[in-house]
C-alpha cells in the first residue's frame, strides 16, 4: 500500500476526475427519527464543486468520510436550492453511522450528481403517484419539491408512504403538510402501530384504493425496499397504469458510481449510470429474477 | 336513509361492485344502517361472529390484546369491509374492532346472510367471491407485513 | 494499410525493440517464467521464447517443448495486458486529515506509478489477438462510457501494441467462434503473423497505425513476397480451423434469458469453488472494490481500487445482506454478462474466447462447455 506525506506538494494538480470526493463543510444535522438523520452541506468550494448540487430528482451522491469508507447517498433536498446539499441517512453501519455523528464544520466528501432522475418532464401534465417506504421517501423528496415549485405542470400529487411503525416516519411534519394544500393527498400508514397511533396500519400498497387519481393519466414513482416494489407495482398495474409510466429507483451495491467497478450490475444494466430510477418496463424482468 | 337509499349506497360500495341489481336489493334488504363513535369497540376477540359490515366512512382499526399492550395490525376503512368472519359461523372473532373515529356502517347478520346464500347459491357464489378477494387481500398484505421490509437485517448495513 | 506488408528477419525483430526503446518505451514482452508464460521487461528477442508451446485443457496449463523455431506458440498466457493497465490496485485519492476536515493531496499524475512523475509508455510486443479484443472491450468500459476512467486512459493512450497472430491453438482456445482471433482485425499498431517454415523464423509484419508504419520503415524492413504473405495468412487461418471449441455468441442473450433457472447452474455451482481464478485470468474482468487506508495517526489515507471479483460473497453486499448469496447465482452473473448482458452494455460479447478461465479453473470449468449446455447444443460426452 502506498502511504503518503503530505509536506511536499508537488506541482502536479489533483485528479478532479468523478472518483475525487470533494470535501463539503456540513452545515447541520438534524435529527429525522431515531435513527435518521438529514445532513446539510454547503457546496465543496474546490473547482466545479458547485456542481455537485446542480442535480435533478432522484439522482444520488457518493458520500466520502474520511478514514471511513464512502457511499451511495440519494440526494433529499430541494433541487432548485443550488446553495445547499441536502442528504437524508439512515444509521445502519459503521459508514453512515460515522457519517451521522459528524459535527457541524466538519468535511465530508461529495461526487456527483450521478445516475437518472424521476421522469419529471415526462410527467408533465399528469398525476404524480409517489409510492415510498421507509427511507425511500428520501430520493422522493426533490420529485416532491419540484412538482410543488411547479404545480401547475402537474395534475393531482398523491403520496403514499409506508414506515415500519410511527416512531420511523420520515419528514412527517413536511407529509401532513404537504396532505392540506389543494389537489394533493399524502397518507402515512406504518406496519405495526401502537394504541397512540390514530392513522392507518398495513402496507404501504393496503393505501392504493384511496388513490384519488386516473390510472392512465398517472406517472408513478416508486422507492423502498424492493419487495415492497415488486408488490407495489404489481399492484399498480393491476389497476390500470401503464408499465412505461411507473418508474421505481433501485439499490445496489456501488463502489465507483461511474461504471468502472462492476458492483452494481443487474442484468445488463449498471444501476449507478443506466438507473438508480428505471422504468418498470424495463427493470421488472429482472427484478423478478431471483438472486439476479 | 329509506330503501330506495340504502339500495344505492350499497351499490356504490366498492365491496359489492359489479354486483347485478338484484343482488343489491337482496343485501339492501338485509342491511341496516349502524353508526359507532370514535374508540367504540364494534367487536371484541372472541365475540361469537355475527356481525358482517360495509363501511362507509371513518376508520376501524383491528387490534390484538396482549399483556401490558395492544398491538394495531391493521386499519379498515370507508368501502371496506370488516367482519368477514361471520359467514363463517363457527368462528368467533378473532381482532377486536376499535372505531378510530365516528363510523358509519350497513351491518348485515351473518346468519341471514349465509341463509340468503344457501338459499340462491349463485348469488352466494357472487357475494363469497368478494369475500374471498377481500380475505385474499387481507393475507397478502399480512404476509407482506410479516416480511418486516424495512428492518435492518443479517450483518447490518453499510 | 493492410496493403503494405512487410518481412521481419531475426535482426528487425531485435531492432523493432530497441526502437521503441529508444522512442522511450517501456518495452513489455512475454517471457518463460517459471511454469508459465508471463509479461516482464523485454530487452531483445532472445529473452522471448522460443520452441515454446502449451498444452492446456480444463484445470490444466503446462508449457511444453516444440522442436521448430517458434516465438509465440504458447498460446494466450495466463496474464493478460490487464496487469499493465488496469493494474491490480491503484491509489487513486490521496488525502490529509485537517482538524475535522481533510484536503485532497496532490498525487501522482493519473495512471503513474507510485511515486513515478508520469503514466508508463508501455510497448507490448507479443501479445495476442484475443488480448487486444480484450483491451477493446477495457476501452468501452473505461473510455467510453459517461465518465473516463483517467488512469487507465492515460496508459492506454501512450500503450503501443505490437500483436502476433496466432498460428498455434490451445485445446481451450476459442477465439475464433468469438471473432477476436486467432488474426488480430484492428486495433493495432503493428500485426505480425509467425512463418515457421524457416529456421530462425521470419515475420509477416503489417500496420495499423500511422505509428506503426514509422517503426516498421524505421527498422528498414524488406516488402514482404506474395507467397510468404500468403503463407503466414494459410497459418493462422489453420490455427483457426483446429479450435474445436465454440460458443455461439449472438444467441447468449436469448439462452440467458430461457435459462435463467436452468437446472445445470446448480449442477455447475456444485462443482465450482467461487475462487476467483476465471475473473483473475480474464483479460476483460474489471471489476474493481475500492478500500480505505490511513495512515495509523490518522494524519495522511487514501482510497485504492483493487481487483475484485463477482464470485465474492460480499460483491453484493447492500444493508440486509448479499443480493447474489449462492454460489450458483454468481457463476450464473459471470456467465451471463461475459456472454449475454456485455452486448447489451458494450455491444460486443465480454469473452474474447482466450479460454483462460478455462484453463486456470482448479475444477475444470468450461465456459463453452456449460453455455452449450444451457443452450440445449452440448455435445455429448463431454465434462461433468
Amino acid at each position: 500500500m502506498t502511504t503518503h506525506q503530505s509536506t511536499p506538494v508537488s506541482p502536479v494538480p489533483a485528479s478532479s476526475g468523478p472518483m475525487t470526493p470533494l470535501p463539503a463543510r456540513l452545515i447541520s444535522v438534524e435529527k429525522e427519527t431515531h435513527d435518521t438523520y438529514t445532513l446539510t452541506l454547503e457546496p465543496p468550494s474546490a473547482p466545479g464543486g458547485e456542481l455537485a448540487s446542480r442535480f435533478r430528482p432522484g439522482q444520488f451522491s457518493m458520500l466520502y468520510d474520511y478514514g471511513v469508507g464512502e457511499l451511495p447517498i440519494s440526494i433529499s433536498g430541494d433541487p432548485e436550492r443550488p446553495e445547499q446539499l441536502v442528504y437524508t441517512i439512515r444509521s445502519v453501519g459503521p459508514v453512515t453511522t460515522s457519517l451521522v455523528t459528524r459535527a457541524p464544520g466538519d468535511a465530508i466528501g461529495v461526487r456527483g450528481p450521478f445516475g437518472t432522475p424521476w421522469p419529471m418532464t415526462e410527467a408533465r401534465g399528469k398525476s404524480v403517484l409517489i409510492v415510498a417506504g421507509g427511507i425511500g421517501l428520501a430520493p422522493l423528496r426533490p420529485a416532491i419539491y419540484h412538482i410543488l415549485r411547479h404545480r401547475g405542470d402537474y395534475n393531482r400529487l398523491v403520496i403514499l408512504y409506508g414506515a415500519r411503525s410511527p416512531r420511523d416516519i420520515l419528514f412527517k411534519k413536511e407529509l401532513s403538510a404537504w396532505g392540506l394544500l389543494p389537489d394533493t393527498q399524502s397518507l402515512i400508514t406504518v406496519d405495526y402501530g401502537g394504541v397512540s397511533w390514530r392513522g392507518h396500519v398495513g402496507v404501504v400498497t393496503t393505501l392504493f384504493k384511496s388513490i384519488r387519481a386516473q390510472p392512465a393519466e398517472t406517472y408513478a414513482l416508486l422507492c423502498g425496499p424492493e419487495v415492497m416494489m415488486r408488490f407495489a407495482l404489481r399492484e399498480l398495474q393491476i389497476r390500470g397504469l401503464p408499465k412505461n409510466q411507473i418508474f421505481l429507483s433501485m439499490e445496489r451495491n456501488m463502489k465507483c458510481a461511474a461504471g468502472f467497478c462492476g458492483h452494481c450490475q443487474l442484468g445488463p444494466f449498471f444501476v449507478c449510470k443506466d438507473g438508480p430510477v428505471f422504468s418498470c418496463a424495463a427493470i421488472e424482468p429482472w427484478m423478478d429474477l431471483y438472486e439476479a | 336513509m329509506n330503501s330506495i337509499q340504502v339500495q344505492s349506497a350499497l351499490a356504490e360500495h366498492p365491496f359489492l361492485a359489479g354486483l347485478t341489481e338484484s343482488d343489491i336489493s337482496t343485501l339492501a334488504s338485509l342491511a341496516f344502517e349502524v353508526q359507532f363513535q370514535e374508540e367504540q369497540i364494534i367487536f371484541r376477540d372472541g365475540d361469537p361472529s355475527s356481525f358482517f359490515y360495509l363501511i362507509q366512512s371513518g376508520h376501524v382499526a383491528l387490534e390484538v390484546r396482549a399483556p401490558g399492550h395492544i398491538l394495531r395490525i391493521q386499519t379498515i376503512g370507508d368501502g371496506e369491509e370488516l367482519g368477514w368472519s361471520s359467514f363463517l359461523a363457527s368462528v368467533n372473532k378473532q381482532f377486536q374492532a376499535r372505531c378510530l373515529e365516528p363510523v358509519r356502517a350497513f351491518a348485515f347478520d351473518g346468519a341471514q346472510i349465509i341463509a340468503r346464500c344457501e338459499a340462491d347459491p349463485a348469488f352466494g357464489f357472487r357475494v363469497l367471491r368478494r369475500v374471498l378477494s377481500t380475505v385474499a387481500d387481507r393475507l397478502r398484505a399480512t404476509r407482506l407485513q410479516m416480511l418486516d421490509v424495512y428492518a435492518t437485517r443479517g450483518g447490518g448495513g453499510l | 494499410m493492410r496493403d503494405k506488408a512487410w518481412r521481419l528477419g531475426p535482426e528487425h525483430f531485435g531492432r523493432l525493440i530497441s526502437v521503441l526503446a529508444e522512442q522511450g518505451y517501456e518495452v513489455l514482452g512475454p517471457q518463460v517464467d517459471g511454469p508459465a508464460v508471463r509479461w516482464g521487461p523485454l530487452t531483445g528477442p532472445d529473452e522471448l521464447p522460443q520452441g515454446i508451446g502449451a498444452e492446456t485443457s480444463p484445470g490444466h496449463y503446462r508449457l511444453k517443448q516444440r522442436s521448430g523455431p517458434e516465438r509465440f506458440a504458447w498460446g494466450p498466457s495466463p496474464d493478460s495486458l490487464k496487469r499493465w493497465l488496469h493494474v491490480p490496485e491503484e491509489c487513486f485519492v490521496h488525502a490529509a486529515q485537517d482538524n475535522g476536515a481533510f484536503h485532497i493531496l496532490p498525487g501522482e499524475q493519473p495512471g503513474a506509478p507510485p511515486g513515478g512523475a508520469a503514466p508508463p509508455k508501455f510497448a507490448f510486443i507479443g501479445m495476442r489477438p484475443c488480448d487486444l479484443a480484450a483491451l477493446v472491450r477495457l476501452d468501452a468500459v473505461f473510455l467510453k462510457g459517461p465518465y473516463v476512467e483517467e488512469h487507465y486512459s492515460a496508459r492506454r493512450r501512450e500503450a503501443f501494441l505490437v500483436v502476433v497472430n496466432c498460428t498455434a491453438s490451445l485445446d481451450t482456445c476459442f477465439c475464433a467462434s468469438m471473432e477476436c482471433g486467432p488474426g488480430a482485425r484492428t486495433g493495432y499498431d503493428v500485426a505480425l503473423t509467425e512463418h515457421t517454415a524457416e529456421e530462425p523464423a521470419a515475420y509477416l509484419a503489417e500496420a495499423g497505425s500511422a505509428r506503426g508504419v514509422a517503426l516498421i520503415e524505421a527498422i528498414t524492413a524488406p516488402r514482404a513476397e506474395p507467397g510468404f504473405i500468403a503463407e503466414c495468412r494459410e497459418a493462422c487461418k489453420q490455427a483457426a480451423a483446429v479450435q474445436r471449441r465454440r460458443v455461439d455468441w449472438r444467441t447468449a442473450p436469448a439462452v440467458m434469458l430461457r435459462s435463467f433457472e436452468h437446472p445445470r447452474w446448480e449442477q455447475t455451482a456444485r462443482r465450482c469453488l467461487a475462487c476467483g481464478n476465471c475473473t483473475l485470468t480474464c483479460p476483460t474482468c474489471f471489476c474493481v472494490n475500492t478500500i480505505e487506508h490511513t495512515a495509523i495517526d490518522g494524519s495522511t489515507g487514501g482510497r485504492s481500487r483493487v481487483w475484485d471479483s463477482c464470485f465474492t460473497q460480499n460483491f453484493t453486499y447492500i444493508h440486509g445482506g448479499s443480493v447474489r448469496t449462492s454460489v450458483k447465482s454468481r457463476y450464473r452473473q459471470w456467465l451471463g454478462h461475459k456472454l449475454a448482458w456485455w452486448q447489451q452494455q458494450f455491444g460486443t460479447a465480454g469473452c474474447t474466447g482466450c479460454g483462460r478461465c478455462i484453463a486456470w479453473c482448479p475444477a475444470g470449468i468450461d465456459i463453452s462447455e456449460e453455455f452449450a449446455a444451457l443452450a440445449g447444443t452440448a455435445q455429448g460426452g463431454t465434462g461433468a
